[in-house]
């Protein structure tokens, strides 16, 4: 496989700044920087992803203030702030 | 809140949606395509242009560049307050649209069915955890076993596989009788055969159980070990990963919130694609399962129909049928074992938005009713995960589909509610 050069950006996980590769949804990013669950459910068990297409809503995380925002949904930005468990 | 107006809008940017865009601006029509993803390609071409896979692919998405199309990503319909009319969130916020026709292109989810232990970190739908690896998520070196049916089991091996995942198990809940007289009857369809053959090359090595299935997930914080029944016998796997979904489910709450009539749940449609509603078409999964195939022809039909080319829009008959003949074979040879439908037991949650138990739904005898007394389906996701399984496990009436449709910013809300645009 060519080996691409694969541009990073850096974004705001939680209150630190982590680089992760552009072009990838916020629900990798996470994945990538070891945060598989990303909510508590309502009786306070882990949840992580389950659909992957914006359906089922166990990916939801606040990003850049906004809350409830599906985080496989939505491409990596740059200075991006996400807070999961919000 | 911003307002437009098209001719047509085309909600949707999968193979259906692209098609039917693509057929109405030939003909001259000035085309709006929303879609609720951050990149075209619905489903099946989930990277958009940058990942297209093929030649028909990079075709498909050539639409996008038509001097007659606009396309805005990242679009959720929320409500349809009146003939003519739809309120949609964008990024940037609230937009009131007028469209003259409208064409339905909003494709199918996964049929999730509960068992033990699926809702831990780590059990994913099939096509959910392809769609993840396809937006970044990491699966080189996991340990991954895939449970469900139909030839997404394979498609979802091969895109996990191509990534590096160490994929373990394919656990298809058919038996071996009928997958072997689906293959048999693929000598109909050539191309799809050529397809299969490659593919089932491709992932060599790779277990392929047939009558299988997932009986319960386990682990403290997140998937750690499955039990599962293979052809009978029962067995564990540990594993890092599970992608399991049972089929597919055509997306019928935008018909419904316009008040399209269903059939056999999808959108129910005459020969030129047009619903119950005059004006309003559907094609591709959304009126019923069928592939890829079926989509893209059902979109050009309905875009040429849209576009006052019932002509030749009635050339494209035949193939149709032919997709659809393929659609009917796969529902036939993939039909869901009785089996998966007892896995659940009594403390299983149905409802995960707000961790409603089997148990509790059991003693009701309606949606309303369980709405009222156990809240399920009333939390973030508004019953598009619980309402099926509770359909098919409880014998349910369907829900209605109420404005609206997703969850909106009360910013959006209440702009949309304001008649005209003080900015
Ligand atoms: C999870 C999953 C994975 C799949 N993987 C494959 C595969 O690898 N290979 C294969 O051949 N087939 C795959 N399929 C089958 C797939 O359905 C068809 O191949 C094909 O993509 C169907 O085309 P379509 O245009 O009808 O629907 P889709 O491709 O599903 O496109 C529908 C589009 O409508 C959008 N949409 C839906 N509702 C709204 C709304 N309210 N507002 C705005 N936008 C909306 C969606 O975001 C989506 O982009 C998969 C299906 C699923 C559900
Ligand atoms: S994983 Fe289901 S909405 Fe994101």
């Amino acid at each position: 496989m060519p080996e691409a050069v694969i541009a990073e950006l850096p974004i705001r996980l939680n209150g630190e700044t982590v680089r992760v590769p552009a072009g990838i949804t916020v629900a990798a990013a996470l994945a990538l920087a070891g945060q598989q669950a990303l909510r508590l459910s309502v009786k306070g068990a882990p949840r992580g992803p389950l659909c992957g297409m914006g359906v089922c809503f166990e990916c939801r995380v606040t990003i850049d203030g906004r809350r409830h925002e599906r985080a496989c949904q939505r491409l990596v930005a740059d200075q991006m702030e996400i807070l999961t468990h919000d | 809140m911003t307002e437009a107006r098209f001719e047509l809008i085309v909600l949707g940017a999968g193979p259906a949606g692209l098609a039917a865009a693509k057929a109405a601006a030939d003909s001259g029509r000035e085309v709006l395509v929303l879609d609720d993803n951050p990149l075209p390609g619905g489903q099946i071409w989930r990277g958009g242009p940058d990942q297209a896979p093929n030649a028909r692919a990079r075709a498909a998405f050539s639409a996008l560049q038509h001097p007659r199309i606009a396309y805005r990503p990242g679009a959720r319909l929320f409500a349809a307050p009146g003939p003519g009319t739809l309120l949609v969130e964008l990024p940037e916020g609230g937009c009131r649209l007028g469209y003259g026709q409208l064409i339905l292109a909003t494709g199918a989810r996964e049929r999730f069915l509960p068992f033990p232990g699926w809702t831990l970190p780590g059990v994913f739908g099939l096509g959910g955890l392809q769609a993840l690896a396809k937006g970044g998520y990491p699966v080189a070196g996991k340990r991954i076993v895939l449970a469900g049916t139909g030839p997404l089991l394979l498609a979802v091996a091969d895109t996990l596989k191509a990534r590096g995942a160490r994929v373990l198990l394919l656990a298809e809940q058919a038996p071996l009788g009928r997958v072997a007289r689906f293959a048999a009857g693929l000598v109909r369809h050539p191309a799809k055969l050529a397809q299969a053959v490659a593919l089932k090359s491709r992932l060599l090595g790779i277990p392929y159980r047939c009558s299988s299935h997932v009986l319960e997930a386990s682990g403290r914080e997140r998937l750690e070990r499955l039990r599962l029944s293979w052809g009978g016998e029962e067995g564990f796997i540990d594993c890092d990963y599970l992608g399991c979904a049972f089929g597919l489910l055509p997306n019928t709450e935008t018909g419904q919130l316009l008040g399209c009539t269903l059939a056999a749940g999808a959108v129910a449609v005459d020969d030129y694609q047009q619903t119950s509603r005059p004006g309003v078409y559907a094609a591709g999964e959304a009126c019923g399962i069928g592939g890829v195939d079926k989509a893209q022809i059902e979109g050009r039909i309905a875009g040429l129909a849209a576009a006052g080319r019932p002509e030749e829009a009635r050339r494209l008959f035949p193939a149709r049928a032919h997709a659809r003949d393929f659609a009917d074979r796969l529902a036939e040879a993939f039909r869901l074992e009785p089996a998966l439908l007892r896995l659940a037991r009594p403390d299983t949650l149905i409802c995960r938005c707000e961790d409603v138990p089997l148990q509790a739904l059991q003693s009701c005898s309606s949606w309303r009713e369980a709405k009222l007394l156990t809240r399920c389906g009333m939390g973030a996701c508004q019953g598009r995960t619980c309402g099926p399984m509770a359909e098919t496990l409880l014998g349910f009436e369907p829900r209605g589909s109420r404005p609206p449709l997703q969850p909106v910013s009360l910013e959006t809300l209440v702009s949309a509610l304001s008649p005209t645009d003080p900015r």
